[in-house]
């Protein structure tokens, strides 16, 4: 069987990306119109949050991939710093705007949804607050890549980053567990039955999920292959220039 | 065609409409530059092989 190191070959990454992507994003695709047509047209309005339970389609996806998409990202950049493969720093960096977005979706949609049922659009909860913090820090963390010339450089430092954003990536996910305080509510997926999401809103907000995460692997696979290229052709600008 | 959404269907269809313009939005530029520097890559290697 081969070897997980072998994809750390950007030449071999891009191939074998280049075979899986088309599958992923057209499955993403289908997931992503299943689940929202599912979930918008044939769901029921909530006794209690009305037709605004349909923004639960976008909204917990949205949330649960900006966490992951960071604690994906932390994976990469430990790789990075052990085993010094820059393709898992390019992954890394790939992912960012990738989750950045997902953390606006998450913030836009969880406020559009407040306002009706909080009565206010934001609120300094622990759990907005620590998603608004990690926002900030997908910012910072595209911010740094750009700014820094020398590629190696440039991962290591967001590397650094990235471990210490991790702190509010898992903040976002459990500061309700921690701080039993704030308006946000537990989670809408849960073990527990009696806490879980009710069935009729379960079905079509997993297929949204499964969507939104193939949705980010497409886009991932998409934009690291884009780094590599774009890592080569500065490597071959570089020799053409000295001559 | 629309399901009835009630006295909150200003909020619902401006979730749906913000989240799908800005998924739009990353895909289209990702898709644009990915294609972007892959013609850049492709015109490089040329001009390489054509010196070597």
């Amino acid at each position: 069987m081969a070897s997980i190191w072998e994809y750390a070959n950007p030449v071999k990454f891009i191939r074998t990306t280049d075979r899986v992507l088309p599958w992923v994003a057209w499955l993403a695709g289908a997931c992503l119109v299943v689940g929202l047509i599912w979930g918008f047209f044939f769901t029921p309005d909530d006794f209690r949050q009305g037709s605004t339970v349909k923004i639960i389609y976008l909204h917990v996806p949205a949330a649960l991939m900006a966490i992951n998409a960071w604690l994906m990202m932390l994976v990469a950049s430990l790789i990075w710093l052990v085993r010094r493969h820059h393709v898992s720093a390019l992954a890394a960096r790939a992912a960012a705007p990738v989750g950045a977005v997902m953390t606006v979706i998450a913030l836009v949609t969880g406020a559009i949804w407040g306002q009706p049922m909080w009565g206010t659009w934001w609120a300094w909860d622990p759990r907005l607050t620590s998603f608004l913090i990690l926002f900030l820090f997908y910012l910072g963390y595209i911010a740094l890549w750009e700014a820094i010339e020398t590629p190696d450089t440039a991962a290591d430092l967001t590397s650094v980053l990235c471990l210490v954003g991790s702190v509010f990536a898992l903040l976002s996910r459990y500061a309700v567990n921690f701080w039993n305080q704030g308006l946000h509510q537990g989670a809408s997926l849960s073990l527990d039955k009696e806490k879980n999401v009710a069935d009729v809103f379960y079905l079509p907000l997993l297929v949204c999920i499964a969507g939104f995460v193939l949705l980010f692997i497409a886009l991932v696979f998409l934009r690291t292959q884009t780094e590599i290229r774009a890592r080569r052709a500065r490597a071959l600008l570089a020799r053409e220039r000295m001559g | 065609m629309i399901p009835d959404l009630g006295k909150y269907a200003a909020e619902v269809l401006s979730a749906y409409g913000a989240s799908l313009v800005i998924l739009a939005v990353l895909i289209g530029l990702s898709v644009r530059r990915a294609r972007k520097v892959r013609r850049e890559l492709e015109q490089l290697e040329g001009r390489r092989h054509e010196t070597d």
